[in-house]
């Protein structure tokens, strides 16, 4: 149906190599060739953050990356950092903040989360608020959200300070 | 994780901050939505919909996608001669057969090897139309001559096999009626020291569930259905689906994964579930058809649009004489449960506030526009709306402060309505009073109302709204129970299987809750089983606030009698009459010294083991007291009713229209907090979601087109745009629910866009009576640029 390109790059820590069809989302690569189900697609146009991944230490919606466009590059997903303090922290500290109900876009929030306090470590709640922009919650209200990310990143805090 | 609910000394776990069970397997990315399921040897499944509003369909030629490689069923109506309807007025066939009555219509669907495939096999499709004039306005609908969108009687299969009428034509486009009375309105006018009227007009909204629709059909070897559904009526559906399949539905297993929103919307099955099955059935394989997000918008229901007339009254003593309202609702297409919303708007006509006369009125009318279903509220967001304007116009009309206003006419506890309604606990002047003080209410609005006029192009508004909902389940079917099978395993583990879902709202972690308030467990020891009708009891589905009442009842009967078991042994082996003893903290105690006497499990394993071998299993089945409303629509149709007042606090910046949502003060009747971590959740969720309905989100139709079906264009509230949210509880205590508890589910969003068309007109003077409150809108009608709604000539 369309050309195919060989890719070779470093997901989740691990050196994969694969062939993929040139109009293939990133997303689409990751959920359907790779069964890596964490990250969500939510509308395919990079405007809910479910699908969000971190490339290159930058946060990426992979709905609007093309799988191609992966070669060479080192993407992390959610299942990439089971082992993360950061993100561990960050998620405990959803769970305890009730910042989870239906939990569709809760892993797109906690990497965007994760991000976010890799750059910026101590956040306020306005800078959170702007930092999750990208992000569409249905259920929470955002409120309890912020809360979590924000406790994670004085929980950080604490730590750096040790 | 750390376990932060744990029974300590003192025990109780409610009103605890108890995290969600779930939340940590999706917080982890491993939660397996319908989306992440894939059944070995699994087809993909496409739809092909209308390109056309409203047309004949001439012919549909699906040779060439046949022909594609990796096809491997194409399939349209005249494929299934004995396709039965769907939908509340059976007035819908999955696969279009004759015509097409919206572009949400489906015609033709392919099974392929993979979504790809599939896509590619629906363009080769060839569709002939003869178009029709589409019915695109329900005045239009109305008119003596429009075309009649089900004109002709629909004619299907009935069980016997022989063609039946299953629906009968509309020739005047009316889907649905509704009428209700109470008192003489006429008496109630002669009455009245002021009446108010006005034209108020609801807009479209949908659930905009983040995870998108989907269902994966199968058959086994003995032709038995497994269906893996988002439904959150499983067992309703499973006898659905069987009269729509012309099967047994003892063949019928739903399999419930966990599911990415409900909100409502998914408590009518779609032609998307069936033609999924069909496929299954054609192929003899797994069929799995999942929604893009464009088709989420295109073809899931919509909130129920309202165009509604209201007129009000009352003497100048500020005592409530008459209400009388008619409503049109745009049915759409098809009939859903949107068009059945007037059985709770006539709730909050009628009762939310005390009206002697009262009389309502409403018709929903087909047309060529999407079809509404059920949505978080379910039509009462549309009637608080109407009911609040017309609570602050009254009060205005006679001089008297809004707040007074509402507590002369607002109801007690103890009063039966004249629709029958029996208001047990009803803690609604409390909510009144509470919201009032903490957000000082009554100085802000006088303040706000003098600096009007002050030069300031941002202007402040204060505005008050209240709402009425069910919150101990509604017995609209023949039953409106939960059943429960609870089993302790031999290191003293609970399994609880409840029929009841769980869509994200919390309703296992508080259903385990209760049931380790029973038995003195930690939460780590309850396990829910929720999701597959195979193995779980009966219970009549997520909707109408219920489950934490209904279910929660359920749970705890079951724990108990396995309490009481327990104990009746405990009783015969220590010698002691069992009213003596308890358990808590995992071990069995004399109740009154606290003196541990055995480890539960170790007790549980002496009973399981012994002579007598017994297991700790029970079951129990909690039906509530509430009745079936009469054909009046007279009846206590809910065990117990939920109450709240919500305050908003707006900016106005009348150089643009832009409305800031600043804060919402809410007092809930929530009759006791049962897990606080969760139910300010709910709460906040909701108003933010009733925030949504009234500033950002509009489904815009045009000519029967959905022209924003993506997040660009429908706009959802984002977290910077969130409110100041103080929430506060009125705890009742209602004596028939679950440890006081009422349901709370779908009140926060019901007052937001209430409260907020008031606070606009204390920050400007200016009623506004349609929504939504975008910029623009509110720009206009700032601006003496827009007429207000106008009601239906031909009406």
């Amino acid at each position: 149906m369309s050309a195919n390109v060989s890719i070779a790059f470093t997901l989740n820590g691990v050196a994969v190599r694969a062939t993929v069809p040139a109009h293939q989302s990133a997303l689409e690569m990751l959920r359907d060739e790779l069964h890596l189900t964490g990250t969500k697609y939510g509308c395919g146009e990079g405007e809910c953050g479910a699908c969000t991944i971190n490339v290159d230490g930058s946060s990426a919606n992979s709905c609007l990356l093309f799988a191609a466009d992966c070669d060479g590059r080192d993407v992390v997903t959610i299942e990439g950092l089971a082992d993360d303090k950061l993100t561990e922290r960050l998620k405990q500290s959803f769970v305890t903040h009730g910042a989870v109900q239906c939990g569709f876009c809760t892993p797109g929030l906690v990497m965007q989360a994760r991000h976010m306090l890799d750059k910026n470590p101590h956040p306020g709640h306005d800078e959170i608020k702007r930092g999750i922009e990208g992000n569409l919650c249905r259920c929470t209200g955002y409120k309890k959200v912020i809360e979590a990310i924000a406790e994670a990143g004085e929980a950080s805090n604490l730590e750096d300070a040790r | 994780m750390n376990d932060t609910a744990k029974t300590g000394s003192n025990g109780s776990l409610i009103g605890k901050r108890i995290p969600k069970k779930d939340a940590p397997e999706k917080a982890s990315g491993k939660t397996r939505y319908i989306h992440d399921i894939d059944l070995p040897g699994q087809l993909h499944a496409k739809i092909l919909r209308s390109s056309q509003v409203h047309a004949k369909i001439k012919s549909i030629d699906t040779s060439a996608a046949k022909a594609l490689p990796g096809v491997h069923a194409v399939i349209t109506a005249a494929d299934l001669p004995w396709q039965r309807p769907i939908g509340v007025a059976k007035d819908h066939l999955p696969l279009k057969h004759d015509k097409v009555r919206s572009p949400r219509d489906e015609i033709a669907a392919v099974a392929a090897d993979t979504e790809a495939i599939a896509e590619a096999a629906l363009k080769l499709i060839k569709v002939d139309y003869e178009p029709l004039p589409a019915v695109v306005t329900a005045e239009e609908a109305m008119s003596p001559d429009a075309p009649r969108l089900h004109g002709d009687d629909l004619i299907a299969p009935g069980p016997d096999g022989k063609p039946h009428v299953v629906h009968q034509a509309s020739h005047d486009n009316v889907a649905m009626v509704f009428q209700y009375g109470q008192g003489e309105v006429a008496t109630g006018k002669a009455a009245s020291d002021a009446i108010v009227e006005d034209v108020f007009k609801l807009h479209y909204v949908t659930h905009c569930c983040m995870g998108v629709s989907g269902v994966i059909a199968e058959f086994d070897a003995s032709e038995n259905l497994i269906l893996y559904s988002n439904t959150q009526v499983p067992f309703l559906h499973k006898r659905e689906f069987a009269e729509l399949l012309g099967m047994d539905p003892g063949r019928i297993r739903i399999v419930q994964p966990p599911i990415g929103g409900g909100f409502g919307s998914k408590l009518d099955i779609y032609p998307f579930e069936p033609i999924a099955i069909y496929l299954a059935k054609i192929t003899r394989r797994p069929v799995k058809l999942v929604f893009t997000r464009e088709e989420e918008f295109i073809a899931s229901p919509t909130r129920q649009p309202v165009l509604m007339k209201m007129r009000s009254g009352c003497t100048r003593d500020g005592v409530l004489t008459f209400r009388e309202v008619e409503t049109i609702h745009d049915n759409g297409a098809y009939t859903s449960w949107g068009a059945t919303t007037p059985f709770v708007m006539m709730q909050t006509i009628s009762s939310l506030y005390r009206v002697p006369h009262c009389d309502y009125r409403t018709r929903a009318i087909y047309s060529n526009n999407p079809y509404a279903g059920s949505f978080r509220g379910y039509g009462n967001l549309q009637a608080t709306f109407a009911v609040e304007a017309h609570m602050d116009r009254l009060a205005e009309a006679i001089g008297m402060d809004p707040l007074e206003f509402r507590l002369k006419n607002a109801q007690d506890p103890g009063e039966v309505t004249p629709q029958g309604m029996h208001f047990k606990s009803c803690g609604f002047k409390d909510c009144l009073s509470v919201a009032a003080e903490r957000s000082e209410y009554q100085e802000k609005r006088r303040a706000n109302e003098a600096r009007r006029n002050d030069g300031n192009p941002v202007k402040r508004g204060v505005g008050m709204a209240s709402m009425l909902h069910v919150g101990g389940g509604a017995k609209i079917y023949p039953s409106d129970g939960c059943g429960t099978i609870l089993k302790m395993d031999d290191f003293g583990r609970v399994t609880l299987l409840t029929g009841a879902s769980e869509i994200g709202q919390g309703s296992e972690t508080v259903l385990a809750q209760l049931v380790c308030e029973e038995l003195g467990l930690p939460l780590t020891s309850v396990n829910v089983v929720n999701n597959d009708t195979d193995v779980t009891p009966w219970d009549v589905g997520v909707h109408a606030s219920r489950t934490t009442f209904i279910a929660g009842n359920s749970a705890i009967g079951a724990a108990r009698k396995a309490k009481d078991k327990i104990l009746t042994a405990a009783a015969a082996k220590f010698d002691q009459p069992a009213e003596a003893l308890d358990t808590r903290d995992q071990c069995i105690v004399e109740k009154s010294s606290g003196k541990k006497l055995v480890e539960l499990a170790k007790f549980i394993r002496s009973l399981h083991f012994s002579d007598k071998a017994e297991l700790v299993m029970t079951s129990y089945y909690y039906e509530p007291p509430s009745k079936h409303q009469d054909k009046q629509f007279r009846g206590d149709v809910s065990a117990a009713y939920a109450w709240a007042t919500q305050v908003a606090e707006v900016e106005v910046d009348t150089r643009t229209g832009i409305v800031k949502l600043v804060k919402i003060t809410g007092a809930h009747d929530v009759g006791r907090v049962l897990n606080r971590l969760g139910i300010e959740g709910q709460i906040e969720g909701g108003i933010v979601m009733g925030q949504g309905y009234a500033l950002t989100e509009d489904l815009i139709v045009e000519n029967g087109v959905i022209r924003n079906p993506n997040f660009r264009d429908y706009k959802l509230v984002t977290a910077p745009e969130i409110p100041e949210m103080d929430v506060v509880f009125v705890e009742t205590m209602d004596g028939e629910g679950p440890q006081g508890a009422k349901g709370v589910g779908e009140a926060p969003a019901i007052c937001v866009a209430a409260a907020v068309a008031n606070a606009i007109y204390n920050a400007t003077g200016v009623r506004i009576t349609a929504l939504p409150f975008t910029p623009e809108n509110v720009y206009r009608a700032l601006h003496s640029n827009s007429q207000p709604p106008t009601w239906v000539a031909a009406a």
